[in-house]
Formats: C-alpha cells, sequence, structure tokens
C-alpha cells in the first residue's frame, strides 16, 4: 500500500498532491489549484489554472473579476478528471453554492478533501455526500463539544418573534456574503415572511448570482430606499462588520442580530454587542463532524484547520488514527 | 421552562431598559399561572435555590464524557453553567421537558440526593438554552441585569398600574403570586397591603428649577432640611418583625444587623443610612464600603458603624401616618426619635428661613460642621400627605452646584444598543507632570452622558478624525498641548483612589460643556482636583 503522505501532504501554500502536480485551496498563488469553493481565504486570485466546480467558478470571477485566475476549468459534480494517472473529482460539500469536497485517487488509494462542509440542509446548495476512502481530511472550525448548532428553523422562528415583539425597531441580521446571507434570506422565506427584505449592497452582487443559480431569494430592496421610520418592523441583512458600522444608525434602534456558529457562545455575543444572536452555521457543528466521521470510518482522519486537537482526541478514543495538519491561513472566524 | 429560557437568553444580551421591559412584561401577559409567578420571583430575588453546588455538576458531566475534552470545552467558554448546558450528552429517551413550576415544586420537596438525581433528569430533556436556565436556578443568582424593580415595573406595566402600587403590597405577596396576577389583570380587588414589617413606597423629590419655581412658590409653606448623603432608607419594626428596604423595596435587614439592632420601637420611619462614629457622620466613600455585600464581619461593623438619620414617620403602633400633613408627621416624629435610647437614630435638624435668599445663602455656604457633606437641601410643604413616587409640587431637591472642572478627552469606547455604532464611553484626564518632567494627561473619569445627540455626533466625528490607537472598542485620541477636545466636566464629589493612577476618583462625572474653544493645554492640573479633595476634607 501506498502511503497517503506521498499523494497529498501539506505544505505552507496548502495541501499538495506531488504526483498530480496541484493544490488544493491554496492560500497564496500557484500553478495548478482545485478549489473546493468560494469564500475568500479559500479562493484566492492569481492562480495558474484553477479547477473548480462551475459555480465556485461564476463566485470567484464576480467577486475577483473575469481575469482572476490564468484558466479555469470547470468541473461538474460527479465528473472527474485524469492527469498523470491522478483521478479528481467533486462531490457536493453542503457549505455554500458550489462548495464541494475534493475526491483524489491514485493507484487504489482514495483521499477526500471536504473543505468546508455541514451536513445539515440548506435551501441554496445540494447537501454532503459521504465517500468511503482511506484517509478523510477533514475541517474542525465548530470542533469542540460545546458547539452543537440549533435547528434552523427554531433560530429563524426567534428572530421573527422578536420582529412581532418590537414592532417600532429594525432587525439587522450580520451574515456573511456568500452563502450565509443567501441561506437566511431563502429560510425566512421558507418561514413565510413575504415582506421585502432589506439588503445592504456589500450583498446585491452575490444576492444576483444566487437568483441567476435559480434560487429564489423573493422581494429584495437595497437598505437606502426607504427613510428611518419606514424600517420598523423591517428585516435589514448586512455583512456582520456593518452592525456596529456607522452605515446601521440610519434604522430606527435596531436590534442586532447575527448569524453565525460562534453565537453559540454568550461570551462571544456580548463581545460584538449583539443583542439576538442566532445559531446558524455553514460548518459541520460537533455532532456532525463526530457523525461524520463515524460514518466514513476512513483509515486515517486528517484535519486541516479549526479546534484540530478536540476531534483528533474524539477519533483515537474510538479508534481512528487522526492526525492535526494545522494549516494556515484559512480563517474560521472571519468565514461563520 | 422554555419560555423562561428564552426569557433569561433575551435579558442577558439586551441592554435598553424600555426592551427589558417589553420582554418581561411580554412573558407575564403569555405565560399562565403558576409559571409566571415563579419566573417574577425569580427575577426579584424571592427565589434562589442552593440545590446544586458547581462540584456536583461538573461530576456528572465527566461521568457522561471524556473529562479532557470537559476541559477544553471550559476553557474554552470560561462559564461552567454554560459549558456544561452546551456540551451536555443526553441520554436517549428523555422525559419531557418540565415546566418551570415542576421544577420549583420538586426542588422544594426533594432530599439533597434525589435533587441530584432530578437535575440531571431535566438536564437531559431539556435543551441548551433550558439546561442553562436551569443551571442558573439552581446554583443561585440569575445575573441577567434586571433588578427586583425592574421585574416590579414590567408587573405594574401588565396591569397598566404604577409600580408604586405593586411595591406597596409586595410584601404580603408570595411567590407565585396568583392574588397579584389576578388583579393586575382585572379578576380580582387589589390583595392586601396588610402585613407586618411591609415595604410602603418611597416619596421623592422634585428637582427644584430655580428659575421658574421659586417665583411661584410661597417660602412661608416649606420646611428645610439638609439632603444627607447616604442611601435612603424605611427602617419598619411591627409585631417584632424588623426590616430595613432600601427605597426600591429591597430587603437590605441581613446586611445591616447594627442598625436592625437599633430598631426598638414600633412603626416605620423613613430616613437616611450613613455610616457615623460616635456623633460623627463619615462621607459616602465609607458607607460603601458595608454597601452590597452578602455578609458582614465584626471588623466592618466596628470600623464603619451604620445609622440612620430620620426624615419622616410612616407608621406608629399600628396607625398609618401617612395621610398626616408634613408638618404634624414631623411633631410625631421629633417625640418618637426622642422617646428612643439608642444613638444609632437620630433626626435631621430642619432648617428654619424666611426667604429664598436666605435659603440660597445657607446652601451656597453651608456652616462649618457635617453640613458641608450633605448633597444640598430638601424643601417639603408643610401640609404634604407622604404619596409614593414622585408627584409634582410638594416636595423638591435643591442639589449644591457640582463641581466643574476642564479636562481633554484621551479614549473613547463605543456605546451600547441605540450607540453602538457611536464613540460615546469618554475617558478624560488633567495635566500633570510626566516620569520625563514633561507635561502629560492623567486619566481622571469617565462619562457618558450630558450632551445632546447632536453633539454626540460631533464628538463621535472628532474622534473618528482624531484616532491614534486602537484596542478593541475603545480608540485612544490625539492629545498634546495644542491638540485635543476639552470637555467642562461636572461632578458631585471627590474620593481618594488607589485603584486610579491619578489618585482620585469622581463621583457623578458628567459632560456639562463641550469647549471646543478650549485650546487643550489650559484645561486643569491635577493639582487643581487634589486642592478640592484637601478641601473637602478639611471640612
Amino acid at each position: 500500500m501506498i502511503r497517503p503522505e506521498s499523494l497529498l501532504c501539506p505544505k505552507p501554500q496548502g495541501l499538495y498532491c506531488a504526483p498530480g502536480d496541484f493544490f488544493i485551496d491554496p492560500v497564496s498563488p500557484v500553478t495548478r489549484a482545485v478549489i473546493t469553493h468560494g469564500h475568500a481565504d479559500h479562493a484566492r486570485a492569481g492562480h495558474g489554472t484553477v479547477i473548480a466546480t462551475p459555480e465556485t467558478l461564476a463566485i470567484m470571477a464576480e467577486r475577483y473579476g473575469q481575469d482572476f485566475a490564468g484558466s479555469a476549468q470547470p468541473l461538474a459534480y460527479g465528473q472527474s478528471i485524469v492527469r498523470d494517472g491522478v483521478e479528481v473529482s467533486l462531490v457536493p460539500a453542503g457549505h455554500v453554492l458550489g462548495s464541494a469536497q475534493a475526491v483524489v485517487r491514485w493507484k487504489g488509494l482514495t483521499m477526500v478533501v471536504s473543505g468546508d462542509y455541514k451536513r445539515r440542509r440548506d435551501p441554496t446548495c445540494p447537501a454532503f455526500e459521504p465517500v468511503p476512502c482511506d484517509v478523510f481530511i477533514s475541517e474542525a472550525t465548530f470542533g469542540l463539544p460545546v458547539f452543537r448548532h440549533p435547528d434552523d428553523g427554531h433560530e429563524i422562528a426567534r428572530l421573527l418573534r422578536s420582529v412581532a415583539q418590537f414592532p417600532e425597531r429594525s432587525h439587522i441580521v450580520g451574515a456573511y456574503a456568500l452563502g450565509k446571507a443567501q441561506r437566511v434570506i431563502r429560510l425566512l422565506r421558507e418561514a413565510g415572511w413575504d415582506r421585502p427584505i432589506y439588503v445592504h449592497g456589500a450583498l446585491e452582487r452575490l444576492n444576483r448570482l444566487y437568483e441567476a443559480h435559480g434560487i429564489d431569494l423573493g422581494s429584495l430592496e437595497p437598505a437606502t430606499s426607504a427613510t428611518k421610520q419606514d424600517f420598523a418592523g423591517a428585516i435589514v441583512i448586512a455583512p456582520p462588520s456593518a452592525l456596529a458600522d456607522r452605515w446601521s444608525r440610519r434604522f430606527p434602534d435596531p436590534v442586532a442580530a447575527f448569524a453565525s456558529g460562534w453565537m453559540q457562545v454568550r461570551a462571544r455575543a456580548r463581545q460584538r454587542g449583539v443583542e439576538l444572536p442566532l445559531v446558524i452555521s455553514d460548518h459541520a457543528d460537533w455532532d456532525e463532524l463526530t457523525a461524520t466521521v463515524d460514518e466514513i470510518r476512513p483509515g486515517e482522519l486528517w484535519i486541516t484547520h479549526g479546534r484540530e486537537e478536540a476531534l483528533a482526541r474524539w477519533a483515537e478514543l474510538h479508534g481512528i488514527k487522526a492526525r492535526a495538519l494545522a494549516l494556515v491561513g484559512y480563517d474560521d472566524e472571519a468565514e461563520d | 421552562m422554555r419560555a423562561f429560557a428564552e426569557l433569561l437568553d433575551r435579558l442577558s444580551l439586551t441592554g435598553s431598559r424600555n426592551a427589558k421591559l417589553t420582554l418581561v412584561r411580554d412573558y407575564l401577559a403569555q405565560t399562565p399561572d403558576p409559571d409566571r409567578g415563579w419566573a417574577l420571583a425569580a427575577l426579584t430575588g424571592d427565589l434562589s435555590f442552593n440545590a446544586a453546588k458547581p462540584a456536583f455538576i461538573r461530576k456528572a458531566v465527566e461521568e457522561r464524557m471524556d473529562p479532557t475534552l470537559f476541559r477544553w470545552s471550559y476553557d474554552y467558554v470560561g462559564d461552567l453553567a454554560e459549558t456544561v448546558a452546551l456540551v451536555w450528552p443526553s441520554r436517549p429517551g428523555a422525559n419531557r421537558e418540565p415546566e418551570l413550576s415542576e421544577v420549583v415544586d420538586a426542588l422544594r420537596g426533594a432530599s439533597r440526593t434525589e435533587v441530584q438525581r432530578l437535575i440531571e433528569a431535566w438536564l437531559d430533556s431539556l435543551e441548551t438554552t433550558g439546561r442553562w436556565a436551569l443551571l442558573k436556578l439552581m446554583t443561585g443568582g440569575l445575573r441577567v441585569g434586571v433588578s427586583s424593580r425592574l421585574a416590579k415595573q414590567a408587573a405594574a406595566d401588565l396591569g397598566g398600574v404604577q409600580v408604586a402600587e405593586v411595591e406597596e403590597v409586595w410584601h404580603a405577596l408570595h411567590p407565585p403570586y396568583e392574588d397579584l396576577f389576578a388583579w393586575l389583570e382585572g379578576r380580582s380587588d387589589r390583595p392586601s397591603a396588610n402585613s407586618p414589617g411591609r415595604f410602603r413606597p418611597v416619596m421623592l423629590a422634585q428637582a427644584l428649577d430655580e428659575a421658574v419655581d421659586f417665583g411661584k412658590l410661597d417660602p412661608a409653606d416649606y420646611a428645610a432640611e439638609w439632603k444627607w448623603d447616604g442611601i435612603r432608607v424605611q427602617a419598619v419594626n411591627e409585631g417584632g418583625l424588623r426590616r430595613l428596604y432600601t427605597r426600591n423595596g429591597d430587603d437590605i435587614s441581613r446586611t445591616f444587623p447594627d442598625v436592625l439592632e437599633a430598631l426598638e420601637f414600633d412603626g416605620a420611619i423613613d430616613g437616611e443610612l450613613l455610616v457615623m462614629r460616635g456623633a460623627v457622620l463619615a462621607s459616602f466613600a465609607d458607607l460603601q464600603q458595608r454597601l452590597n455585600r452578602k455578609s458582614v464581619d465584626a471588623k466592618l461593623l466596628k470600623n464603619f458603624p451604620a445609622a440612620i438619620r430620620a426624615y419622616d414617620l410612616l407608621s406608629e403602633a399600628g396607625e398609618d401616618t401617612r395621610v398626616l400633613p408634613f408638618a404634624e408627621r414631623r411633631v410625631r416624629l421629633e417625640a418618637f426619635v426622642g422617646r428612643l435610647k439608642t444613638s444609632r437614630i437620630d433626626l435631621s435638624p430642619m432648617q428654619p428661613f424666611k426667604t429664598w435668599a436666605d435659603l440660597a445663602a445657607l446652601r451656597g455656604e453651608p456652616p462649618p460642621g457635617e453640613a458641608q457633606i450633605a448633597e444640598g437641601l430638601m424643601l417639603k410643604r408643610w401640609d404634604s400627605i407622604y404619596e409614593a413616587g414622585r408627584p409634582k409640587g410638594p416636595w423638591f431637591k435643591w442639589k449644591r452646584d457640582p463641581f466643574l472642572i476642564d479636562a481633554v478627552l484621551m479614549y473613547a469606547q463605543r456605546g451600547h444598543g441605540k450607540r453602538s455604532s457611536f464613540y460615546s464611553d469618554y475617558t478624560f484626564g488633567v495635566w500633570t507632570e510626566g516620569e520625563d518632567g514633561a507635561r502629560a494627561l492623567t486619566p481622571v473619569g469617565k462619562a457618558y452622558f450630558g450632551f445632546t445627540d447632536e453633539e454626540l455626533k460631533q464628538i463621535d466625528k472628532f474622534v473618528r478624525d482624531n484616532t491614534v490607537d486602537r484596542y478593541g472598542p475603545v480608540r485612544a485620541v490625539r492629545t498634546d498641548i495644542h491638540h485635543g477636545l476639552v470637555f467642562e466636566v461636572a461632578f458631585e464629589g471627590l474620593q481618594r483612589s488607589t485603584r486610579h493612577k491619578s489618585g482620585v476618583a469622581m463621583r457623578f462625572p458628567r459632560i456639562s460643556r463641550i469647549r471646543w474653544d478650549k485650546p487643550s493645554g489650559e484645561a486643569d492640573e491635577l493639582r487643581s482636583l487634589e486642592r478640592m479633595l484637601e478641601q473637602m476634607e478639611g471640612r
């Protein structure tokens, strides 16, 4: 049997596949890159060739311009490409639109790089598909037993209850521009909120891109269109940084909400001045991480980033060999 | 339990008083008896358990999960109740969630070992927020930023009544307060307030507006006395039941055994709680040593002996004297206090005067002695009955003019709630000699009110335009002899402080004027504050 390290090994730029000569989610420009999803810390501009799902390529073009890489090679879910005997295919990861796990096969060895993922339903992207493998390379952003995300329907219901309880105030929901914002909007629509949702300018382009991919976000209006009193009772979606920004002054006595897995911990909410924390995450929580490892039962578990030591300990306690790669450059704080 | 847990969860992150009132009022309106009554008792501090010690909870969780993973989790979260609520590994087949009243009932009747089993079963059946609320309740002290007064205000709002009416009956009621809610919802009459040792809602004064009020008021109608600088209290002994209450009706009897012992009478008096060594009145700083303590020891009682200076008589031998005019109550009070054998209760002396000018002179230049540390004067209409709340007209407070200094803005911090996008909390400093001998600013206080919304916008802009450093939510502002923003800061008093580098601490500092015109180099020196302090102490 071949050692897995000869297929994929950690380098300062990211995971490197020597026999296929490519990196996965490199943090600095390289000749060939496989990109799992469009978040800025995984998808950077300036690579030679980028291999990713068509959705991820569209997101990168939207964010960085058409010339974000020397060339772009779309690889739809389920398709594969082979080079120098290394086969690469992309499988849904359930994280955001276009997000994929990279499945790398070579000489009978299968390694799966999860990228960022979650296991629960997301109305804006296809669900994570477990792939049997020799080595599963997982993220561990929420790799501590304290992170156990409640049902997102419950969190949306809390938001709507608060809107009903404080009809004279507006509710600003801080949500990351790619993925979280659109998922929160979709969840609100599913919960029956059919009034216009006001959105911060920084979200508009990605909202349009999601809509172009068939995700109906309903009636959206720029958060500049109304006068202060018109925002009473309104739901506004904005990037998290806008919550404490001068931008928020246009709203009447706003309730600061924040949709993030970090909101599970009260001190985090307090620190950011969040009045209504919504625990809605695009990452797997502790139960999802451990259930996924248990379901796949890989020969070895490698952990790329996040709280690696706790997940590694859990795996060892459950008889799975685990190794923390401690890859740097993945900014789990900003992404969720 | 779920509704109660969500209420605590929201309250713990809500800053605005109005929003808190809405949250509590809506909860009380939507939750059936007896749950809402137990919740109200928990919020007012009338219900707390010591059912579970942190050590037991920790042991219970470590029996269910890897202790190392638990330790890492605890290290990350930092709060035991919250960590356990988050990580608790529920066993399958849990029972339905308990109602708050079931929890309360079970705890009252259970033995210590039964309690531990019950807690584990409840933790199994609750979700995260419910577990967190349960553990807060079990380990005593909710600490969600709600005072008992605010909780009572929310109950009063529910019934559309004045909070004084709730306070009047409060100490005659017992959780879960079904009779209170029946009255608030118009299903029955107001419960009787006739319970010995109860609290009577306090009468408060309006601030005097010299320019307007003196023109309308006849000095012959008013009595004057000093406004002593302690905390307002009500001392009761009825049928042997002794109580000491704050002006909000919080029972502080346990913290002041020395005062309680002195209540050798039958009735209720209104007065100021002060520290008095023999006949010598001490400053508010000394009284602070006695406030907010759970227990008191002999040393504290000896070094900071508390006493009451009586203002008013509310009840005597079962007779409600609040309906009598102040002139009559005062005569009765003098006789009442005169009969006491203790030195721990004395009278607040009246200050005779003929004209408003006489009174202004007295306020401007208090005679030597303890009047020097009074907060100002109180005016009370001779014919005023003792009325709960803050009625307009019968009583006025006329505080001494505040002290003023010019200080330079050094740091600004983001506010909360409505002000979260503004730098609205200001640390200001005065000039002193730095280590290198050059003039340098040293912080002397912090203020976050005293300016208009328009001024706040201007200061916020100044802070953003003149930032030289950032530490999280705090910005350091450019300051040197030629550059900086000067505030005229008003404050009520000064104390020595070992916690502040400058060695002084202010009472009630606020921004009285923004001196856009004043060069920062002309702001005050630390020396002028030290001189003020010496003057105050020399009095």
